[in-house]
């Protein structure tokens, strides 16, 4: 078990995040690799931590022809090229809260990358903080990192996994707008990529957003089971499923879940929205309530 | 359909690096992107919001005997930054008729398809769009 700072104690596993002044510490650390991801392809090349490589969750974490994440063999060589080792703590921060960064994560964790944590606050809390950004793109030897196989039935849901779950806790992390059908994307975004509006019957509405204080760091743990256990109804849940619009606002959340709150069972369900919305014959519920497991 | 001039360089530039090296070439023109002329920089809402861009930008449509395209497009969006610049670079007085036969698909010719890929792109071809109405209306009768 990786050590933990006091301050996150309080969390289900408390390895899994580090402070900014944790990074700080150990930009020249030989066995831990900082990797920045985000949402824009372009703001780690404007500035980042020193020493950080960036992963780029479209281009290099998607396969490009197939709607899925990339092989084994080309994960593999591309966390030997970054310089990741197999036993390599790597430390996720991105732009938007670290929903970029959850979603790279997730990834890892697909693979089996044990020691993956999140750099609470994310990209914004270490500039707020006034702290070093390079434009210098670190030298960083690549290593052989080995092909394992990605698990897609643990931390995984499938649309054929959701539509057995119905009936079980499923959270919507999406907009409001979105839960209820007004829109196909969040806020602000493009509209795309789904021909019905709506979300999955059953599923509780909470917008991944509610996670996170305003300076990006997570809620306190006594307020995110306020939020989910009491809220969205997860209290003994035991096995949970997250969506959004391709999975990776519902990282964030799945890091919540399984991480911060140590629900036994949650998987991301990455076909989400653009799938679901799209797929002929199965139900969807509009409006603000949650709707109701339809008869078979 | 055809390129102005300044956007054709802007074209060949980026067609004429390694497809990793365009990244660097669009951080120089988001690094580039003129500020708001000083009528428009305490009211950066009166551009019209481009819709398609997952950051709030900000577009100043203005026609004379030439068009002049101003943009503003916050620093943590660098990508929309860079796109903005080079069609505020790559249309800054040209002729009406000039900026109307830009074609549609233009982002696609700067070659970014797999280094920013094509979701990151719809943007960039919204405020094409949203400039070239606003050229045709403003000139319009």
């Amino acid at each position: 078990m990786p050590e933990s700072e006091p301050r996150f104690a309080e969390y289900a596993a408390p390895e899994r995040l580090v402070s900014t002044e944790w990074v700080a510490a150990h930009l020249d650390d030989p066995d831990v690799v900082i990797v920045e991801s985000d949402e824009d392809v372009l703001l780690y090349e404007v500035g980042h931590i020193p020493g950080a490589v960036k992963i780029d969750w479209h281009t290099e974490l998607n396969d490009p022809v197939l709607r899925d994440y990339v092989s084994p063999e080309e994960f593999a060589r591309l966390l030997g090229s970054k310089g990741i080792g197999r036993d390599t703590t790597v430390v996720f921060y991105g732009d938007k809260a670290n929903w970029w960064a959850t979603y790279a994560l997730w990834v890892f964790a697909l693979y089996g990358h044990d020691d993956a944590r999140i750099m609470d606050g994310g990209r914004d809390k270490w500039i707020a903080e006034g702290r070093e950004l390079t434009r210098e793109r670190p030298t960083r030897p690549a290593v052989d990192y080995p092909v394992t196989p990605r698990d897609d039935a643990t931390l995984r849901a499938f649309r054929d996994d959701v539509l057995q779950h119905l009936g079980k806790p499923l959270v919507d992390v999406r907009s409001p707008e979105e839960y209820s059908g007004e829109r196909t994307t969040a806020p602000a975004y493009p509209e795309e990529g789904a021909l019905r509006a709506g979300h999955i019957p059953t599923a509780a509405s909470v917008p991944w957003g509610k996670a996170v204080n305003e300076d990006g760091t997570f809620r306190s743990r006594e307020e995110l089971e306020s939020i989910y256990l009491d809220g969205a109804g997860l209290r003994g849940a035991d096995d949970v499923i997250a969506y959004c619009r391709i999975g990776e606002r519902s990282s964030h959340t799945w890091f919540v879940l399984q991480h911060l709150l140590g629900l036994p069972r949650v998987r991301n369900y990455d076909g989400s929205w653009t799938e679901w919305g799209s797929l002929v014959g199965v139900p969807i519920a509009i409006g603000a309530e949650p709707g109701e497991v339809p008869s078979r | 359909m055809s390129l102005t001039p300044a956007l054709q360089d802007a074209v060949d530039a980026f067609q004429s690096m390694a497809e990793q090296d365009r990244l660097q070439l669009l951080l120089e023109y988001a690094d580039d992107l003129p500020p708001l002329p000083e009528r428009y920089a305490d009211h950066p809402d009166l551009g019209e919001r481009v819709a398609e861009c997952q950051s709030p930008v900000f577009l100043f449509v203005e026609v004379d005997e030439a068009v002049h395209v101003h943009a503003t497009a916050p620093e943590e969006a660098p990508t929309t930054r860079g796109f903005a610049s080079i069609l505020v670079q790559g249309l800054e007085g040209a002729s009406v008729d000039e900026v109307l036969a830009v074609p549609a698909d233009m982002p696609r010719l700067l070659g970014l398809d797999r280094a920013v890929s094509p979701l990151r792109l719809r943007g960039m071809a919204g405020m094409l769009g949203r400039i070239q109405r606003q050229v045709r209306e403003q000139s319009a009768g």
